[in-house]
């Protein structure tokens, strides 16, 4: 038989498919699941807040005044007998004179345009940019009067600017601490799985112990011990550090299961048998082919760290007044009193359940892209 | 003249037991195994599961340290290395003489590199430059007939068969002495199958490649190789060149192992003679002759003693204390 | 075109049965109108390579085909042209008349038999279980029926091993259970799938003459799914070659071998390496690879491959399939020659 007839007729498929890497190929599969591109979408929008919280925000979410305590959400009126003018009304605050509450009736006679690109307080966008535009506020408003979307808690302060800052707070803080999780985890998990023997069964124990640990009264001990001393900055660190301790240990197992079952794999083997070193054998056999596992890891791992600093804040173990995070808004809406006459304080809860659901559709649909058969 | 001589090579497991982990017994895995590989021979080393052949080519790869036995390879002409006993730093160097063809070829291909990559990896790691490496590559696709794009695709692209060609070009690309060639075929489509098989033979004539060729079907082995090695329980029961075994075993295993295999021909159906029994425990192999249980020609010495590997006649050993007398039945 | 003579029962008569998989690059046609009948007493043997549809027509005849795939049209008569006739393809898979033929009047054989036996059981209480099932025994009397039932497998002391779990048992031992489960509700019809493909070649022998064997004894029909042509050689009285979802060849045994019809059954054969080789010795090959059965090509599915393809016809008209009951190829080349020879 001729070589020509030998060779087969190679099939090869189409080109696209055939040149796409992993990471296309984990993009393709991942398009498929509708709920966790859109979910990709609500994630992506809530870091947008978190990045222009303070452009978002109406007014300062740190005013305080007393004469408008408890202001129910109010509404935009778009249009007046002018046409399309969107306004709010002003607010008249009077006692009632039986329970000697606060009760405001909005005043149709006075009316606040509600404009674009309005002035107010003044804030660093990104941190370096001195202005005070906001995407929207009131014009010709007295001082104190502002529009107040969702309302103000007992302080007098907008709720609707503090749930923009909380956002950030608590978005970043779960960053941080899921950024801290990974270091630790793939460090830990990768000397665990990498080199076996004594160490591994060492750092096993350690994230059993860890794990065997009640969480709530750990952290409240750690938490109780931050020196009441420190500044919003420093116990903001230390928070993180306290919620990461225990959230390695997931993404160290997770690392830890991947590396023993990778050095067994073939192509491994077939690395090592070629004379690769140790360091390529990790860096360009070994890591690649786990990064999407512990992307997915971690974006299902984040979560629990909003939700850790949530908790901690709303039991006042975590960050502290002045410091606004969802934990801290909810704590205004611990008490049962309050919350009857204010039940809008409870709308915090809103943008934490929606992230946390958002969070788990991305990783659980990340996961399956990433590995279709596992 | 050999290329590599393997001398009563031994790996034993302790199974350990108990809170302190004490040795209680031990699987004897390969227990003294002694066979050469001439240059530019295949030898294939056949048995059924758990008879220690793929522990044995580990061993030879240095993927598993060794209890005892010297691995003889010739890294040099005429000039013995023991990998036995050489530690792991000097393995690394002397890793380029040996390759190994995998059995999956789905798991043997890193799923995140190009085709030419995974090709150009053994050259990279031995410090070949990059133009040589190109075109050293361009050398290896043609060979394992692979058309010179399928550098630039990823192994996704392609069928069982042509990764497997791939896996076949990675291991030639620094001209191995050695190449061990684990079930090559045997995770294979029956057409596809045929083609590796033909492959490897070409190979075998163009660049006279000598290897362990390890397998459990007799049928691909006849095809591929010149000598093979019958193994049973970490022991092998008879060494001979791949006509002369096939036509008339020494061993009665040997005559069991080819009366099983079902030819692809209808007019010889039945009247087969079946080996009874299981493969026998190597944690636990019965005294004198691992086969004895099984054997239908067994007397009372293969119960108490265990028979060695001894030279028959030209090329052949066999290790049954009835060799002689036995006139065992092959396959024509 | 022969008629295969008729002198057994046919128990299952495969119709025009097609399975389609919705997937996500599209509908992948698993099953392509397959017929075929299976006698009382016989072994039909189904062989061909992987995404031949051998396991899906086998999954197909018990009702096991998950989501997304489906059977889109066929019909599977067990007892046809009885009274008792039922087609299984109208059935709902987990009606109680499904369930008594699964199990019952069709047991299963599987490649890897832990697939069928759980760990947590022994393998008196799993067999005991498959027992009652599928007939109204006491507790006492289905305990003997089991262990009946290992001594008819060729179980040593079947009254000692009852009690193991099937993690002690060896894989030959294993597969002798599986055999036992799909036994014990008495079937008229096994479906044997890859049943000795994961194990060594001389627990291979000893199962398939334990097959024969109990095939003889109980006058069974036999349907053995494998990709060796050595195992059909050994088994099969009649042969189904599949290819890309279709039966491109159907004929007995030893047509298969000595004039096989279809030029994939030829190039088939031509490729198993041979225990009876000479040293060195080359095989044909086929080019290529089977496709992807989402990728189905047009006309004949063979024709890509085809040494011996006839252009256009070929690649344009789809041969017709071979009508059940009778042997010849799915083959225009194969029907001219017919036609020259009548």
């Amino acid at each position: 038989m001729s070589a020509a007839a030998l060779a087969p007729p190679i099939s090869v498929a189409e080109d696209r498919y055939a040149q796409a890497t992993q990471l296309q190929l984990t993009w393709w599969r991942f398009r498929r699941h509708k709920l966790a591109v859109i979910s990709l979408f609500v994630i992506a929008l809530f870091y947008g807040v978190a990045i222009f919280a303070d452009f978002l925000a109406a007014s300062d979410p740190h005013a305080t005044d007393a004469r408008r305590s408890f202001i129910p959400p109010q509404g935009i009126h778009l249009f007046d007998a002018n046409g399309f003018n969107p306004h709010v009304y002003g607010l008249r605050g009077a006692r009632n004179p039986r329970t000697f509450q606060l009760a405001y009736t909005p005043d149709p006679t006075r009316k606040l345009p509600v404009r674009m690109f309005t002035r107010g307080y003044a804030y660093d966008l990104f941190g370096f940019i001195e202005t005070d535009i906001h995407l929207f506020g009131v014009e010709g408003g007295r001082p104190g009067e502002s529009i107040f979307l969702l309302g103000t808690d007992q302080l007098g302060r907008d709720l609707y600017s503090r749930m923009m800052v909380a956002t950030r707070v608590s978005l970043f803080i779960g960053l941080a601490g899921v950024t801290l999780s990974l270091f630790l985890g793939v460090l830990l998990g990768g000397i665990s799985g990498l080199y076996g023997g004594w160490v591994d069964m060492f750092i096993q124990r350690v994230i059993e112990l860890l794990r065997s640990v009640p969480t709530i009264p750990l952290w409240m001990g750690l938490a109780a011990a931050l020196p009441r001393t420190w500044s919003v900055l420093q116990v903001y660190f230390a928070i993180t550090v306290i919620i990461s301790l225990i959230g390695w240990t997931d993404l160290a197992r997770v690392v830890r299961g991947r590396f023993l079952a990778l050095r067994e794999e073939d192509f491994v083997i077939a690395a090592e048998l070629s004379g690769a070193s140790q360091g390529r054998i990790i860096f360009r056999h070994m890591l690649p082919s786990f990064a999407s596992h512990v992307i997915a890891a971690t974006s299902l791992a984040l979560p629990a760290m909003i939700i850790s600093e949530t908790s901690l804040s709303f039991l006042g173990l975590g960050l502290r007044p002045p410091a606004v995070s969802w934990g801290i808004l909810l704590q205004d809406a611990q008490n049962i009193q309050v919350l009857s006459g204010a039940p809008w304080l409870l709308s915090a809860a809103v943008p934490v359940t929606l992230v946390i659901l958002a969070f788990n559709f991305f990783g659980d649909g990340l996961r399956d892209a990433a590995d279709p058969y596992g | 003249m050999n290329l590599l001589e393997v001398q009563d090579l031994k790996k034993h497991y302790p199974i350990r037991a108990g809170l302190l982990q004490r040795e209680v017994g031990r699987v004897r895995a390969v227990d003294g195994v002694s066979f050469h590989i001439a240059k530019g021979e295949t030898l294939a080393l056949v048995g059924e599961s758990g008879c220690g052949k793929t522990t044995v080519s580990r061993c030879i790869l240095r993927a598993l340290t060794v209890t005892s036995g010297a691995i003889r390879f010739a890294a040099k002409e005429g000039e013995f290395v023991d990998l036995a006993t050489l530690p792991k730093r000097q393995v690394r160097p002397l890793r380029r003489h040996i390759q190994m063809i995998f059995q999956d070829p789905y798991a043997s291909l890193n799923p995140r590199m190009l085709v030419g990559d995974i090709i150009a990896e053994p050259l990279k790691v031995n410090g070949v430059p990059a133009a040589e490496r190109r075109d050293r590559v361009t050398e290896l696709l043609e060979l394992v007939q692979m058309p010179p794009g399928a550098r630039s695709r990823f192994p996704h692209a392609f069928s069982g068969g042509q990764r497997q060609r791939v896996g076949i070009a990675r291991a030639l690309a620094l001209n191995p002495k050695l190449v061990v060639a684990d079930e090559p075929v045997s995770a294979l489509d029956v057409s596809v199958q045929a083609q590796i098989i033909n492959l490897l033979l070409d190979l075998q004539d163009r660049l006279g490649l000598s290897m362990l060729f390890v397998a459990h079907d007799l049928s691909v082995v006849r095809h591929v190789s010149d000598r093979v090695a019958v193994m049973y329980v970490g022991r092998i029961v008879e060494v001979a060149p791949t006509d002369a075994l096939y036509r008339a075993p020494l061993h009665p295993y040997t005559e069991a192992l080819l009366a099983a295999v079902p030819a692809p021909d209808p007019a010889r159906r039945g009247h087969r003679r079946i080996a009874q029994g299981d493969v026998a425990d190597p944690a636990n192999p019965p005294p004198g002759c691992a086969f004895h249980p099984r054997c239908p020609y067994a007397i009372d010495r293969c119960r108490v003693d265990r028979p060695e590997l001894t030279p028959v006649s030209d090329g052949r050993w066999v290790s049954c204390h009835r060799a002689e007398e036995l006139d065992l039945a092959g396959v024509r | 075109m022969r008629q295969i003579p008729m002198v057994d029962r046919v128990a299952l008569a495969i119709r025009d049965l097609a399975v389609q998989f919705e997937s996500e690059q599209g509908i992948v046609r698993a099953l392509d109108g397959v017929s075929f009948d299976l006698h009382a007493g016989r072994t039909l043997g189904v062989v061909g390579e992987s995404g031949c549809g051998k396991s899906v027509t086998a999954r197909s005849i018990l009702r096991l085909v998950d989501r997304p795939g489906r059977i889109t049209a066929g019909r599977m008569l067990l007892d046809p042209a009885t009274p008792d006739e039922i087609d299984l393809a109208a059935l709902d898979p987990e009606s109680r008349k499904m369930r008594d033929v699964r199990g019952g009047r069709i047991g299963l054989i599987f490649q890897e038999p832990m697939t069928a036996l759980s760990v947590h059981y022994t393998v008196g209480n799993q067999i005991i279980e498959a027992v009652r099932q599928h007939s109204d025994i006491s507790a006492a009397e289905a305990r003997n029926r089991a262990i009946e039932l290992l001594r008819e497998v060729g179980i040593p002391r079947p009254e000692t091993r009852i009690e193991s779990y099937p993690f002690e048992l060896s894989g030959g031992l294993r597969q002798r259970v599986g055999i036992a489960m799909a036994l014990a509700g008495d079937p008229e019809i096994v479906i044997a799938d890859e049943p000795t493909t994961a194990l060594d070649v001389t627990t291979q022998a000893q199962i398939l003459s334990l097959l024969q064997r109990l095939q003889q004894e109980k006058n069974i029909a036999l349907m053995l799914i494998t990709h060796d042509m050595g195992v059909i050689a050994e088994m099969a009285d009649d042969v189904a070659v599949m290819y890309l979802g279709r039966v491109v060849e159907f004929a007995p045994v030893h047509e298969i071998f000595a004039t096989p019809r279809h030029p994939y059954t030829r190039a088939l054969l031509r490729a198993v390496p041979s225990i009876l080789a000479t040293p060195r010795q080359r095989l044909s090959t086929i080019g290529g690879a089977v496709p992807h059965p989402g990728s189905r090509p047009s006309g004949c599915p063979f024709h890509p491959r085809c040494p011996e393809q006839l252009g256009a016809l070929c690649s344009e008209q789809v041969p017709k399939p071979v009508p059940a009951g009778r042997s010849g190829a799915s083959c225009f080349k194969a029907e001219r020659e017919h036609e020259a020879v009548a």
